[in-house]
């Protein structure tokens, strides 16, 4: 007979190991699936994992892009993992991401053809108000009437989605080239341009932002009170409010913590890599960074390497589509796949297997 | 006048047929949170169905095997789900959302070549002279056989949690999970049966929006429909007859809303396309903000882990 | 002496790292009413589970009516005739009377059948009961009514009761009392768990004592004394903690007229609730379970807030404060969940200090968490109270009821208040934890802090408590000296209520 046992402390070893098991099972399953579709696996994996950093045809082209990928994933990522920690779901950091670029594009665009050395920052402070109020609503709707954030976070993706289409269409549309689609290319409004800061790394002040970032969060998560309170409140509620947590408070904090940051993402990528406000613009990078904060287990430095992992993927992903005519969102199944192996495998971190003798006497 | 334009009974019927697949799925998902599992994967097995069911209807040519397949592949995510959640006891959320993120891209790859295909059409129920009463037979008698069934179900649904004993049994292991398993009852055997009736329901939903609804394939084409499912549940407080009202009242708002659309209103149609999320928005804080009774619906052990101790 | 309907015979059980029972052997007889007697972790729970199929033996066996029998499951149990009144966790607050009991049966007939067999036989029980009614309405005693009905209903042959005094007041116990010895006469077997001495020297035929997974002892309780019997259970002598003589000072803590909404929906609300608390007093309130002890510990910890000048400290209004303001004036609470509520089981000792003792302990500056002055502060605690714990690094979790509790506790004198609320200080915790406890919180009386003992205990409240009251749904007793009440008295404090009255009548 198999008994699950509990362990009286999680497994330090097993929390560390697992993300590394899981990416490796990633590979194999993910290279059985690509067998079964008739693609060479090994290939596909190759083009996936590897080749983006180390393939003589794509290295130059792929090696900037990661830190491009990367840096809104872990942006984005570290906020969302200080909400879970707290157990404060916030799973709409797609919307927030959204909204942060179109409130910094807003800005651009309304200066524009202004130059002036206030208009970055100004687009920056904007990228954050605007992930910032649109997280707010879940968050106020959860202290004032008790509303499910995990619902209706999610559901204000959609909205956001269909209020970047609108703008994209009307408001914010390129008014030199109506018959396109799309706001004008800000990568051509010096100002606005979040340029490379230095050339062919794709280093830009995203990449610098999430930096700040995750210094900032781990610093508050390991030494100061509002860390303590964050995982208390996950941890033990009752304890929590006996500790002098304020629940509402709490709520606010996070979502509101994550939305900024997911905003600043949306702004950096809109005003740099992005280029424009367009349709297409969100590419699930707020999902994908749910991700990346489990894989990082909800802690600042491994969501750094998590957030890397993942930015590869994301590339590699691009080139797959190129090479083997895979649909875009195949990569989310390697995601999805990812994030299943390395929960079932966590199991093992605060569980034994045991195997025992039929209990009978 | 614009609103003169739409047709009271086609609007009707038009309603039924919209609320069908997240009716489907919400009267799933309610038997799953009855039982204490909050399964957030709705979005991910619906479009499991969707796709298996569009894939396997299109290949055989039955839109009964289609709608067979759908429902065994939305089992299958759910037993997945089943199997991680009450077995390995991981994280409700993040292994839904798992299940959604696994789901869309699976999907997409699968359902690949069958973008701009035309599905078998599913025959209509013919219910005869039903069918010529004016006004209501246009509303109400002229729909395909899965509009009824999924009604049928609702009920039989709400027969099974009020009138019988296995019924009883899931609600009180929803409703305090230790005390079953004290009494004996096999906690887990009942939670995954009831996961996989969720992901059955689930599949089929998906599967009425790609064979019927839509009738064609296209990536990612739940747009939420399962999102909105699980917010019906809340809003339904784990009642079958609401969630059958809340589905109505919801496929009212997306067929308004799409006839405005067509009708030509002078509003851009992103705003017109957004109102349904809104609405279920708007909807879950009038629900939630009356705590005290909404509360005491909800399942007292609902996603809370249970680990025998003995 | 009857002849035995069952038989255990060198029953053992382990779990990694203890041994729950060891080798256990007695006998059952037909209509005995047989005491199973031990502190907590001794082992009676999990022997009466293996009896009842929730747990399996590693080794021995069982016999009834001769027969062997070894149930795999409580469905085998039950058809067996053996029937459990469980302590917790047995019932459905959103399911109805009716209901519950059909899912404790093994063949329930029709919902209506059983609506009138229920009403029938609690009646001739003198146990009332509306099978109508939702059972999260209900009061803890005619909770523990429902699940009585629930066996009685199944003719059981062996009645397992899981301490089912400890949510009584005296005169419900008298009741229930009157229920079991009918039951008893009747030739049905009743397995009385409890660690009450008395009760178990009132009613029971035959007492077995179990300590540390052993049996010690298998005796005629009536023929033993209450200390005896304590001595075998715990196997050490018992010294009753010591009260240092003290003046009681001015009025520190006074709550006036407040009413109060519970924040939970199955709650006590508690209802003008008045008394004054003076320096170097130990008031001890008494009560059923649920009957407003929680909501009664969060207002006075701040957890929930009351009106502003309807709570006083020294005269200044302080309703309005949570917990981190109530603290920084010295008032702080050990609430009666230890897992959970004063301390989350997942965290280190250390963590669990700073919990409560951040600010008043200087823990943190600016916000900024000085982890070297926790972990000593943690250790501090360890050594002072006794807990036996490897060192602050370990998870809150791993340690004892017993250990975690003199944490707890300790870490709450160690803020030297100047009052100090406690809710069920020594639940669940051996005896010589217990006495570790009682003392120390006698001990900070002394030094001229306010006492505030919430429990069910009352031998415990007795040994404490200078004055005395008692809580019944949501409202509070007058206030009395402890000297000189009778069990009597505070009986009536505790209860009393019409309904029970009725229902002594009605078995008589």
């Amino acid at each position: 007979m198999i008994r699950l046992e509990r362990r009286k402390e999680p497994s330090k070893i097993w929390r560390i190991a697992n993300p590394f098991l899981a990416v490796v099972l990633t590979m194999i399953a993910g290279g059985i699936m690509f067998a079964a579709l008739g693609k060479d696996p090994v290939a596909a994996i190759r083009l996936i994992f590897f080749d983006p950093l180390f393939s003589e045809q794509f290295g130059s082209y792929s090696r900037p892009q990661l830190l491009i990928k990367t840096a809104p994933l872990i942006l984005i990522a570290v906020g969302l993992a200080i909400g879970f920690k707290a157990n404060i779901w916030n799973i709409g950091a797609e919307g927030q991401y959204i909204m942060g670029a179109l409130f910094g594009a807003g800005v651009a665009l309304a200066f524009y053809p202004i130059e002036g050395w206030y208009i970055f920052p100004l687009m920056i402070l904007a990228g954050a108000l605007g992930g910032f109020m649109w997280a707010m609503i879940p968050a106020i709707l959860k202290t004032r009437f008790n509303t499910n954030e995990i619902l209706v976070s999610l559901l204000l993706v959609y909205v956001a989605e269909r209020i970047l289409a609108a703008m994209a269409l009307g408001l914010m549309r390129n008014p030199d080239q109506p018959g396109f689609p799309g706001s004008r290319d800000l990568r051509r409004y010096d100002s606005a341009h979040n340029a490379e800061l230095i050339a062919n790394t794709g280093l830009h002040w995203g990449v610098v932002a999430a930096l700040i970032a995750v210094i900032f969060a781990y610093v508050m998560m390991t030494r100061h009170m509002l860390g303590f309170h964050v995982q208390l409140a996950g941890q033990a509620p009752r304890a929590a409010r006996f500790g002098g947590v304020s629940p509402a408070r709490l709520v606010i904090i996070c979502l509101g913590l994550a939305g900024a940051l997911a905003g600043l993402a949306g702004m950096f990528e809109v005003s740099g890599p992005g280029g424009q406000v367009r349709i297409e613009f969100a590419t699930g990078y707020g999902f994908t960074a749910i991700i990346v904060a489990f894989l990082g287990r909800l802690n600042p430095i491994g969501i750094v390497l998590a957030g890397f992992l993942l930015g590869l993927t994301y590339i590699g992903g691009e080139l797959s589509q190129m090479m083997l005519q895979l649909p875009g969102a195949s990569i989310q199944v390697f995601q999805g796949m990812l994030l299943f192996f390395l929960l079932a495998l966590d199991f093992q971190t605060n569980y034994r297997i045991r195997l025992t003798q039929g209990a009978r006497a | 006048m614009i609103l003169g334009s739409i047709n009271p009974a086609v609007l009707l019927a038009a309603l039924m047929v919209a609320a069908t697949p997240i009716l489907l799925a919400a009267i799933g998902e309610l038997v799953v949170e009855k039982s204490g599992v909050l399964n957030l994967g709705v979005e991910g097995m619906m479009i499991m169905g969707a796709c298996l069911g569009f894939i396997i209807a299109v290949n055989s040519g039955s839109p009964l095997l289609g709608f067979v397949g759908a429902a065994l592949a939305g089992m299958v995510l759910a037993a997945l789900f089943a199997l991680l959640t009450q077995v390995l006891m991981t994280n409700h959320v993040a292994t839904g959302l798992a299940l959604t993120l696994f789901g869309l891209g699976l999907t997409a790859l699968l359902g690949q070549q069958y973008v701009g295909i035309t599905p078998p059409r599913t025959p209509r129920l013919d219910l005869g002279p039903l069918a010529q009463i004016p006004f209501f037979g246009r509303a109400f008698f002229r729909h395909d056989i899965v509009v009824y069934l999924t009604i049928a179900l609702v009920g039989a649904v709400w027969w099974f949690l009020k009138y019988s004993r296995a019924g009883m049994i899931l609600r009180a292991v929803g409703e305090n999970h230790d005390a079953a398993h004290a009494l004996g009852y096999h906690v887990k055997r009942v939670r995954l049966m009831a996961i996989l009736f969720g992901g059955a329901c689930a599949g089929l939903g998906g599967a009425y929006l790609s064979l019927i609804r839509v009738a064609g394939w296209t990536e990612g084409m739940t747009v939420g429909a399962g999102w909105i499912a699980l917010a019906l549940v809340v809003f339904a407080s784990w009642r079958p007859w609401r969630a059958l009202a809340g589905a109505y009242l919801f496929g009212g708002v997306v067929v308004l809303q799409l006839n405005l659309q067509a009708a030509g209103v002078r509003i851009p149609v992103e705003y017109l396309s957004m109102s349904p999320y809104l609405i279920t928005i708007l909807v879950l804080v009038l629900i939630s903000s009356g705590k005290a009774r909404a509360s005491l619906n909800a399942p007292g052990s609902l996603n809370k882990p249970f680990h025998a101790s003995s | 002496m009857p002849a035995p309907l069952m038989q255990l015979d060198g029953l053992t059980k382990s779990y990694p790292g203890v041994r729950a029972n060891d080798d256990i052997s007695f006998n059952i007889g037909e209509g005995q009413i047989h005491a199973l007697l031990g502190e907590n972790g001794a082992g009676k729970s999990t022997l009466v589970k293996m009896i009842y199929g929730l747990v399996r033996p590693d080794s021995g066996r069982m016999t009834l009516h001769g027969e062997p029998f070894a149930p795999s499951q409580p469905t085998e149990a039950r058809l067996n005739g053996i029937a459990m009144v469980f302590q917790h966790f047995s019932l459905f607050d959103a399911l109805d009377v009716a209901e519950n009991v059909a899912l404790g049966m093994e063949n329930p007939p029709p919902l209506r059948d059983l609506a009138r067999r229920i009403r029938t036989v609690s009646e001739a029980y003198g146990l009332p009961l509306d099978p109508s009614r939702l059972v999260g309405e209900l009061s803890a005693g005619e909770r523990q009514r429902v699940e009585i009905v629930r066996c009685l209903l199944q003719d059981p042959r062996l009645l397992i009761m899981d301490e089912p005094t400890s949510v009584l007041t005296p005169q419900e116990v008298e009741i229930l009392f009157r229920t079991l010895r009918k039951l008893a006469s009747e030739g049905t077997a009743i397995l009385y768990i409890s660690h009450k001495l008395e009760e178990i020297r009132t009613l029971c035929d035959e007492a077995t004592i179990l300590r540390g997974g052993r049996k010690v002892a298998t005796c005629d309780p009536r023929e033993k004394s209450a200390r005896e019997l304590a001595e075998l259970m715990v196997g050490q002598i018992l010294t009753p903690p010591e009260r240092p003589a003290r003046a009681m000072g001015d009025v520190v803590l006074e709550v006036e007229n407040l009413s109060l909404k519970s924040s939970n929906p199955f709650g006590t609300s508690l209802k003008d609730i008045s008394f004054q608390l003076r320096a170097g007093e130990v008031l001890g309130i008494a009560g059923v379970a649920g009957n407003g002890q929680d909501e009664l510990l969060l207002m006075l910890s701040g957890e929930l807030r009351a009106p502003r000048d309807q709570v006083r400290l020294r005269g200044k209004p302080v309703g309005h404060l949570g917990p981190n303001g109530r603290r920084g004036l010295g008032v702080v609470a050990a609430p009666e969940e230890r897992l959970g509520h004063a301390a989350a089981p997942d965290m280190t000792l250390t963590e669990n200090a700073l919990l409560s003792a951040a600010r008043r302990k200087r823990l943190e500056r600016g916000g900024f968490i000085d982890w070297g002055k926790a972990e000593a502060f943690a250790r501090d605690i360890i050594t002072r109270f006794d807990v036996r714990t490897p060192g602050p690094h370990v998870l809150a979790r791993a340690l004892s009821g017993g250990n975690l509790q003199k944490f707890v506790i300790g870490r709450e004198i160690e803020l030297d208040p100047d009052v100090i609320i406690v809710n069920q200080p020594t639940w669940g915790v051996d005896a010589s934890a217990a006495a570790t406890i009682r003392q120390a919180l006698l001990d900070l009386a002394g030094k001229g802090a306010a006492v505030l003992v919430i429990s069910q205990d009352l031998d415990e409240l007795l040994e404490v408590a200078d004055s005395f009251a008692a809580l019944n749904e949501g409202r509070l007793s007058r206030v009395r000296p402890a000297k000189g009440l009778s069990v009597e008295e505070i009986g009536l404090m505790m209860g009393g209520s019409g309904d029970m009255h009725v229902a002594h009548e009605a078995a008589e």
